[in-house]
């Protein structure tokens, strides 16, 4: 049985705890390999351009059996590749942010406006070309958005100067009243050229640039780094380590949701909501700060194992804490799911049909709101989640309301699983060092962050990076926010945003 | 005109200027302490006001005279509704000058020229704003008249000073249809004001604001008008509540100790009026603001039937 229709060669599996598979593949394959994707029900989840060895384009797939990695090589002359944005939507910023990065274009492609390239470098340098040295800046760019006519229609321009202390993007609604008829989000105002100073770390050290792509996913983005590196070092890991990463993860995960909730409150202006939440959320970190040095846990996981450890009497502190913020969360979700006001504010808003998801390719925890059942705990369950069986939220509503009541549903059922590896961590060393290989390896990390899934591909070469790429959900769903604010009304709007809640900078990189 | 009334009138003004942000510094608090937040100082307002004047303001370079003078404009519009409001005494010689529906175009005025002060920079958020503004206005307006016309048939009178007396001298008496009125105006007062669940003075978000969204290019003094101006309002507001439908406590007579009296209960009522609001807040998330037309619709409709009531009863 092949694993992907219109495929020559066979796609080589990586030494990975997912199954995750990788193929060189010709021009013709790369459009068939899309589109058998697209037909047994897959999703893209990456795609990105290196220079590492020669130019190519890869794109990340998932299908039933697990993750493809999928590269086409270019020659150096037509750095020309078949358009994916036709078939996934999703794909179109991903390459015009290739575009700009290295100059490898989607012919085809209908919208080639520049993505991450607002005239901080100009047009005919490209930044992640190894051979890229410093540059002057490049003259500003007159971005043309899309206009809309039509009687009494006219545009509000928010942003990226914000008046809350928030991360910078610009939203462009152009409404008729106080309908919106249209938004269109430009980004890229913390492009910090992240990957390309990934290449001048040393892998054993990058985990810690991983952590700070994000600051609210930092244990999701180093744990994907580790995964990739040992990956690539063909290395494992103790298994007290991968309790401990699990653990981490999960802890990471009820913060977050904690803080959204209140957010989530605040901005429907119950300002009580963000005071309790807040409350919690405070507690939580400082409990974290005491038991494992960080309240946000940075730099906790490192390569082939982790960083931190935990005794019996502060296992046990951390239960009763899981047991004490258990009560008192569904003691507020009562509050919330029967204040009529609140409800009122939430049902219906930002609606994202399960249709339009999956054809937009919504994912992470606004996908699951919306009828996609996709959360890689549950589908490729890597130690221990295949011992735990953690239970996945969903909701086929996809609105404001069913966003909430996922991260309720996912702050409880992560309460479970952080209880049930305190009871059962088993005893092992915390750390095997990776040995870093001859030669030119590879290696993928993918994992269920608190947002959605994380990916990072690695390449190595004799001992250095010589490409990382990081991808974060967000990259899929905030094209998808600018459909579920169509028809609402522009108020509503950083409502809906909040409860979405995606990363400026995990996008901007 | 004696002495004792003009002092009054002056002790009167003073005192609204003076205890405004006062009343807004005890409503911050209430409503911290109810979230459960460690509250600021009931003395933050006037700190923020000193703040503001001390710092430079910043013009748009498009901005006209118009923008300059709104502030003024409104503090004054303000300052002279305190003025006719009968808080402390009902003998004020100014009162004379406005009766209530007089009082309702004062505050029309003040939201005229801040609506179109916020559209003269022609920033979108300013204009967003006035338009939400002119919403909750046009709405308001009729509601707040129904109110003040049924609670001035009792009184056989549209001046505030002559309700005060009339219905402080009948004492305490359950009319069916002040109740209504008191409901309806409860109503209109909140989204006066600009409070929740109408507007959130609090807020950060540009896209959710209604009287935040006009001030947002106001800076240094400008701005520092307008705020001590919207703790006028509710200060405002809330001697308007009081003198309708508690007018127990103010001094009639002419003579200066009357008026000594009525201060601290006049300090009272507003303590426990500040607290009701803050707990009114905390209670209730903002509304999605085309439920905005049917608060204010149910404000209309309860003055409304306060009236029928009051008409069907006689008096």
């Amino acid at each position: 049985m092949t694993l992907l229709e219109g495929l020559r060669s066979t796609p080589a599996p990586l030494p990975a705890p997912v199954p995750i598979w990788h193929v060189e593949v010709t021009g013709e394959e790369w459009l068939a390999a899309a589109r058998s994707v697209v037909a047994a029900g897959g999703r893209l989840v990456a795609l990105w351009g290196s220079a590492a060895d020669g130019l190519s384009v890869a794109a990340a797939y998932v299908i039933h059996a697990g993750l493809i990695w999928v590269e086409l090589p270019l020659p150096a002359s037509a750095p020309v590749y078949p358009d994916l944005a036709s078939i996934f939507p999703a794909a179109g910023r991903m390459q015009r942010a290739t575009a700009d990065l290295l100059g490898i274009c989607a012919s085809g492609s209908v919208d080639q406006r520049p993505w991450f390239r607002h005239g901080a470098w100009p047009a005919d340098y490209l930044p992640l070309h190894p051979g890229a040295g410093a540059c002057e800046a490049g003259e500003s760019i007159d971005y043309p958005f899309v206009k809309v006519a039509g009687d009494g229609v006219h545009e509000i321009p928010v942003g990226p100067v914000h008046a809350g202390i928030i991360e910078p993007g610009h939203f462009r609604f152009s409404v008729v009243g106080e309908k919106v008829l249209r938004l269109e989000e430009r980004l890229g105002y913390t492009h910090k050229g992240i990957e390309r100073r990934f290449t001048q770390l040393p892998p054993l050290e990058a985990h810690r640039l991983a952590g700070r792509i994000s600051g609210d996913s930092t244990v999701a983005y180093a744990f994907a780094y580790c995964m990739a590196l040992e990956s690539a070092c063909g290395c494992a890991i103790p298994e007290r380590a991968a309790w401990l990463r699990a653990l981490l993860l999960e802890l990471e995960r009820v913060a977050n949701h904690l803080g959204d909730l209140g957010a989530l409150g605040n901005d429907a202006g119950l300002a009580f909501g963000l005071a309790q939440f807040s409350r919690l959320r405070e507690e939580w970190l400082r409990r974290l700060g005491e038991d494992f040095g960080h309240r946000l846990l940075m730099d906790r996981i490192v390569p082939g194992g982790v960083a931190a450890d935990l005794d019996g009497p502060a296992a046990a502190r951390l239960a009763r804490h899981c047991d004490s913020l258990e009560r008192e969360v569904r003691a507020l979700r009562d509050i919330y799911e029967g204040h009529a006001g609140l409800q009122d504010r939430f049902i219906a808003a930002g609606r994202v049909t399960p249709a339009l998801a999956g054809r937009l390719g919504l994912t992470g925890l606004a996908g699951r709101a919306s009828g996609h059942a996709i959360d890689l705990r549950c589908d490729h369950p890597w130690p221990p989640y295949d011992r735990l069986a953690p239970g996945m939220a969903t909701h086929r509503n996809g609105d404001v309301a069913a966003r909430v009541t996922v991260r309720f549903e996912e702050t409880q059922e992560s309460l479970r699983l952080i209880r049930e590896i305190l009871g059962s961590l088993p005893n092992s060393a915390l750390r095997r060092e990776p040995q870093l290989p001859r030669g030119k390896t590879r290696g993928l990390g993918w994992m269920e962050g608190w947002r959605g899934e994380v990916l990072v591909a690695l390449e190595l070469e004799d001992g250095a990076i010589r490409r990382c790429h990081c991808h974060d959900p967000s990259w899929q769903n905030w094209p998808v926010l600018e459909h579920a604010v169509i028809g609402n009304i522009v108020p509503d709007f950083p409502l809906i945003n909040k409860s979405f809640n995606l990363s400026y900078s995990g996008h901007d990189l | 005109m004696s002495a004792a009334s003009l002092s009054a009138q002056f002790l009167d003004i003073v005192i609204a200027l003076l205890l405004a942000p006062l009343l807004t510094g005890w409503v911050n608090q209430w409503r911290a302490r109810l979230q459960n937040r460690s509250a600021p100082s009931l003395l933050q307002p006037y700190r923020l006001l000193h703040k503001l004047f001390h710092k430079e303001s910043v013009l748009a370079e498009h901005a006209s005279p118009l923008f300059r003078g709104a502030p003024y404009i409104l503090l004054g519009c303000m300052t002279l509704a305190c003025a006719i409001v009968p808080t402390l005494s009902t003998d004020l010689p100014l009162a004379p000058a406005a009766d209530a529906i007089a009082l309702v175009g004062l505050f029309a005025l003040g939201r005229l020229f801040i609506s179109l002060a916020a559209m003269d920079i022609g920033t979108a958020f300013g204009t967003l704003g006035a338009r939400r503004e002119m919403l909750v206005g046009f709405l308001a307006e009729p509601a707040l008249l129904m109110v003040l016309f049924s609670v001035s048939q009792i009184a056989g009178s549209t001046s505030l000073t002559t309700i005060v007396e009339r219905l402080a001298d009948q004492g305490p008496a359950i009319y069916t249809s002040v109740m209504f009125a008191g409901v309806a105006f409860t109503l209109v007062a909140l989204a006066e004001n600009a409070r929740i669940p109408v507007d959130n003075p609090a807020t950060h978000l540009e896209l959710t604001m209604i009287h935040e969204a006009l001030i947002l290019e106001y800076s240094g003094r400008h701005l520092a008008l307008i705020e001590w101006a919207a703790s006028l309002k509710l200060f405002a507001y809330s001697g308007i509540g009081l003198a309708l439908f508690f007018p127990w406590g103010v001094s009639e007579g002419q003579s200066p100790f009357a008026v000594l009296y009525a201060l601290p209960v006049l300090i009272l009522k507003l303590a426990i009026g500040g607290f009701l609001l803050a707990v009114l807040e905390t209670i209730s998330a903002k509304l999605r603001i085309f439920r905005v037309p049917e608060f204010l619709a149910t404000a209309f409709l309860l003055a409304v039937i306060g009236m029928l009531v009051n008409n069907l009863q006689g008096h």
